[in-house]
Parts: C-alpha cells; sequence; structure tokens
C-alpha cells in the first residue's frame, strides 16, 4: 500500500436498483471503510447517479449496474463524462453477458466485475480503478504545472525580445544591425546600442550562463547596470570593471555573463572595447579579407570581483565591417554534430564582403540556419554588427 | 553525462563524460557534489571523454571551485579538447581555475 493510498480516503458511488446490494456491500468491505480506505455512496439508478456525481465532487469513481429503471447503466457511462470526465466507471454486468460487457467498454467504462459478486475481485478491482485515476490526476497536474512553466517562460522569452533595440540609427558615417534568434528555451543574450556623449555611440553584446528565466532575470539585470555604467565609465574597461563589481554582490548561484563592450567614435574611426570572457569580435575588411580582434584577456562577469577589465584600441578604415557575435553562432550544431566554429564563420565573409551592416547579420543568422537544418538549436543566436561607411 | 570518482590517497580524481549543458548541468552538479567529500585535500576533473560543455556546465565548475575554495581543497581540471580548452580561454576562467593537459600533470600539480 503506497503512502497516498493510506492516506487518502477514496468514495465510490456504488449504483444499482437492488437494495440488497448496498447492506452486503458494507458489510463486506467493513475492514476497508473502518479504516478510512473506502467511503461507500449509493444510488438507485442513473439518474441519481448524476445527480450525486454533480453535487459531490470527491466521488472518485463509479461501481454501476447495468439493468436499471430511469436511467440504465449504459446510458450512464455516457453522460459520466459530461458531469465528472475524470471519473473512470466499472460496471457489474450479469455473468457471460458480452455483448453489454462490450457495449460498456466501448463507452468507456475502466472495467467490469460479474455477478454474482467475487469480492476479493472487486477489491482488486477498483484498486486497479482508484490506482489509474490517481496517475490520471498527477499526469493532469503536471501537464498544468507544464502549461505555468510554458507560459512563465513566454513571458521571459518576450521580454527578452522587446529590450533589444529594432531601429538603428541611419546615418552617413556608420550603419548598425543587429538580431537575436531564440532557442527554443529561453536563452539569456543580448545587445544593445547606447548614445553617447559627443556622438559616441556604446555597442554591447552578451550571453548569460545557462537557461529559463533565471539566465532571463541575470540578463535584465546585466543590461540595466550596463547602461548606466557606459554613461558614467571612463571607456569600455571601466564599464565592465563596474557591472563586474555589481554583479558579484549577492551571487551565490554563480550566474556569470559574457561581455563584449565596445565604444566607437564616428569622427575617428576609432573602435575600442573590451571584452568580459566573450568571442572577440570580427572584422571584414572591405577586400574581403577578415580579421579577429586581440582579446582583452577579460573575465566573465560576476565571478571575480574586483578583477580589472582591459580595454584595447583599433582603428576602422571606411568599409570595415565588425561583427560581434554570441557562442550560439560558433557553437552551432548540424546533423553531423559537428560545431560550426570559426572558421566557417570567416569562410562566409572571405572573398565576399557584406554590402551593408544588414547583410552582414542576416548572413550570420543564415549561416547557422543553414548549417543546423532541422537539428534543433540550444542556444540564442545573436549578431551585432557596425559598419564604417566610405 | 556521468561523473567517475576514484581516489588516490586524499586525491579525488572525477572523469566526466559525454556533453554537459542546460538539459543536465543540474544533474552533472549534484553528481559532483556526490562524489566530493569532506575528507578530500585535492579534487581532479578529468576532462579526457567530455566532447562539449555549455554555460550551464561552466557554472557548475564555477559553483565546485568556489566552495571548494573556500574548504580548502585544491580544485584543478585537467585533458580537455581543443574546444573546451578555448572556451575556458576565451571566458577567462582559466584564470581562476588551474587547467593541466594531462592527468598525470594534474596529480603532479596538486601534489599527489
Amino acid at each position: 500500500m503506497t503512502d497516498t493510498e493510506s492516506r487518502q480516503k477514496h468514495k465510490i458511488l456504488v449504483v444499482d436498483d437492488e437494495p440488497d446490494l448496498e447492506p452486503l456491500m458494507l458489510q463486506r468491505m467493513r475492514r476497508y471503510i473502518r479504516t478510512g480506505v473506502y467511503e461507500f455512496v449509493f444510488a438507485r439508478n442513473g439518474v441519481e447517479a448524476l445527480e450525486a456525481l454533480d453535487m459531490d465532487e470527491s466521488i472518485d469513481m463509479v461501481l454501476s449496474d447495468i439493468n436499471m429503471p430511469k436511467m440504465d447503466g449504459l446510458t450512464l457511462l455516457e453522460r459520466i463524462p459530461d458531469v465528472a470526465p475524470d471519473i473512470r466507471a466499472v460496471i457489474i454486468s450479469a455473468y457471460g453477458d458480452m455483448k453489454n460487457i462490450r457495449i460498456a467498454m466501448n463507452r468507456g467504462a475502466f472495467d467490469f466485475v460479474t455477478k454474482p459478486v467475487d469480492f476479493d475481485d472487486l477489491k482488486f478491482t477498483i484498486d486497479r480503478t482508484l490506482q489509474h485515476i490517481r496517475e490520471w490526476k498527477d499526469a493532469l497536474s503536471a501537464r498544468d504545472k507544464l502549461v505555468v512553466l510554458q507560459n512563465e517562460l513566454n513571458v521571459a522569452s518576450m521580454m527578452q525580445q522587446s529590450i533589444l533595440p529594432n531601429k538603428f540609427a541611419r546615418n552617413n558615417d556608420y550603419k548598425l544591425f543587429g538580431t537575436m534568434q531564440p532557442a527554443r528555451n529561453v536563452g539569456g543574450d543580448f545587445f544593445d546600442v547606447m548614445g553617447l556623449s559627443d556622438g559616441k555611440v556604446g555597442l554591447a553584446i552578451a550571453d548569460v550562463s545557462g537557461k529559463g528565466v533565471p539566465a532571463a532575470l541575470f540578463m535584465m539585470s546585466s543590461r540595466t547596470l550596463l547602461k548606466g555604467a557606459a554613461m558614467r565609465a571612463d571607456g569600455p574597461g571601466e564599464a565592465l570593471s563596474e557591472v563586474n563589481d555589481v554583479l558579484n554582490e549577492d551571487n551565490d548561484a554563480c550566474m556569470f555573463v559574457t561581455m563584449i563592450y565596445a565604444v566607437y567614435d564616428p569622427a575617428t574611426g576609432n573602435l575600442t572595447y573590451a571584452d568580459g570572457g566573450h568571442d572577440p569580435p570580427l572584422v571584414v575588411h572591405a577586400d574581403g579579407t577578415t580579421t579577429q580582434l586581440p582579446v582583452t584577456e577579460g573575465l566573465a562577469l560576476g565571478v571575480l570581483p574586483g578583477f580589472d577589465y582591459n580595454q584595447y584600441s583599433h582603428q576602422l578604415a571606411p568599409g570595415d565591417t565588425v561583427v560581434l557575435y554570441t557562442d550560439g553562432v560558433t557553437e552551432a550544431i548540424n546533423s553531423e554534430e559537428e560545431q560550426l566554429g570559426l572558421h566557417r564563420l570567416r569562410e562566409a565573409f572571405e572573398q565576399n564582403p557584406p554590402r551593408d551592416a544588414e547583410d552582414a547579420g542576416h548572413r550570420v543568422i543564415d549561416l547557422v540556419n543553414d548549417f543546423a537544418g532541422d537539428v534543433p538549436q540550444f542556444d540564442d543566436t545573436t549578431c551585432l554588427v557596425l559598419r564604417r561607411e566610405n | 553525462m556521468g561523473i567517475n570518482a576514484e581516489r588516490a590517497g586524499g586525491t579525488l580524481i572525477a572523469r566526466a563524460d559525454g556533453r554537459i549543458d542546460s538539459s543536465n548541468s543540474r544533474e552533472f552538479h549534484s553528481d559532483l557534489e556526490a562524489v566530493i567529500t569532506d575528507s578530500d585535500t585535492s579534487v581532479v576533473l578529468d576532462f579526457e571523454d567530455v566532447a562539449y560543455i555549455s554555460s550551464a556546465g561552466m557554472r557548475v565548475i564555477l559553483l565546485a571551485a568556489k566552495s571548494l575554495q573556500q574548504s580548502g581543497t585544491d580544485f584543478v581540471l585537467c585533458s580537455m579538447n581543443d574546444s573546451i580548452r578555448e572556451v575556458f580561454k576565451i571566458s577567462g576562467f582559466d584564470k581562476i581555475i588551474p587547467i593541466h593537459s594531462s592527468q598525470a600533470e594534474a596529480l603532479s600539480a596538486v601534489g599527489a
């Protein structure tokens, strides 16, 4: 006997027009009634049974005779789902009455017993039915929980999409384009574009550890912290140092975020950047060659308080395109379980420079989708592109 | 994903295998915690048979590193494939957790 069985009393509705069954049932099942395993309630026909089911939601199962006045057991079987869809019914039939047994089973009866009733067999049948009902209810409740969880994830996913910039300033000096293709389970990628003083522009791309709601929450706070730090800090290295220190407060869960933060000065074409443990930017030159910018030897943010983030400067030539991306791109998996890798990303641009920032962004996403084919991807695919115009 | 553990003196050698990602990082965390005991003076986590580790798996490594650091237990990693080694390099995790190319090297580093 399981714990649930011993704790929970099961209420069984017995439906029969013969007055003998009630005292017999109470007598033969008295041990289980006394110990609180079963409780029996009785109805004289199908109509009374439906009324009882309608009034009393605590009834777990029905045990019904077939031949009864007003409404017989076979009609009752048809009507039960309207009143109590999670109820299971067991039919009591005359011995050898296969025709009615078949009709009852086809109408959704869970099982049947035959007259004269063998009470040991009935006890076994009732227990089996109740167990099935318990499992059915557990499955329903698990499904409900899953639906709630899925809704939460959908909200997190919508939040993630809604904070991303989707309009990019157009001007003659430079163009920007960013896009994120979310993974099936909500991930924690984001990118951001921030207008700074002196016409400079701040560019960020980031990838939070893990998946789901925790990643989405950590992503939101990382993004907000960076926005503040970007305004105050004197350069990307200092901005990352500030964000890192705050993220390290109360971070018992050891969440972390990898990030590139760069400041572009359109007046000079200078790009100053700092990496927080993130894949370094790829630069595609106008002649179709590619360069990976050197890493600043950073550390993922949220890992070590007080870490001092370096920054480097790189001079962009007119026509240079800077591609910031997350590892959802380079770690995309194809049907042969190969990783896309940096080399395929570079090949997508070698000898074939992008027409503009948007073309470069789409090319990255198309590359991932063509490579992955039908294989579901478990990571967000994100890129942010800056192009210095001629 | 699974973890096998063996002991040599006070050193625990734990071998993980397969892919460690967000679908099994919780299991990886509990398995790793289960094999590490208070009496271990050092822990070597061998990546020889690990094909891939995602950021969710890296988080578990970080949790283990921080908790072992607090109890004064040495924690080193070894025998990573090139792409995993690269992930630890790019994320900067190799600055805070020692990584060795072979188990023998890892064992001698922890003085086993």
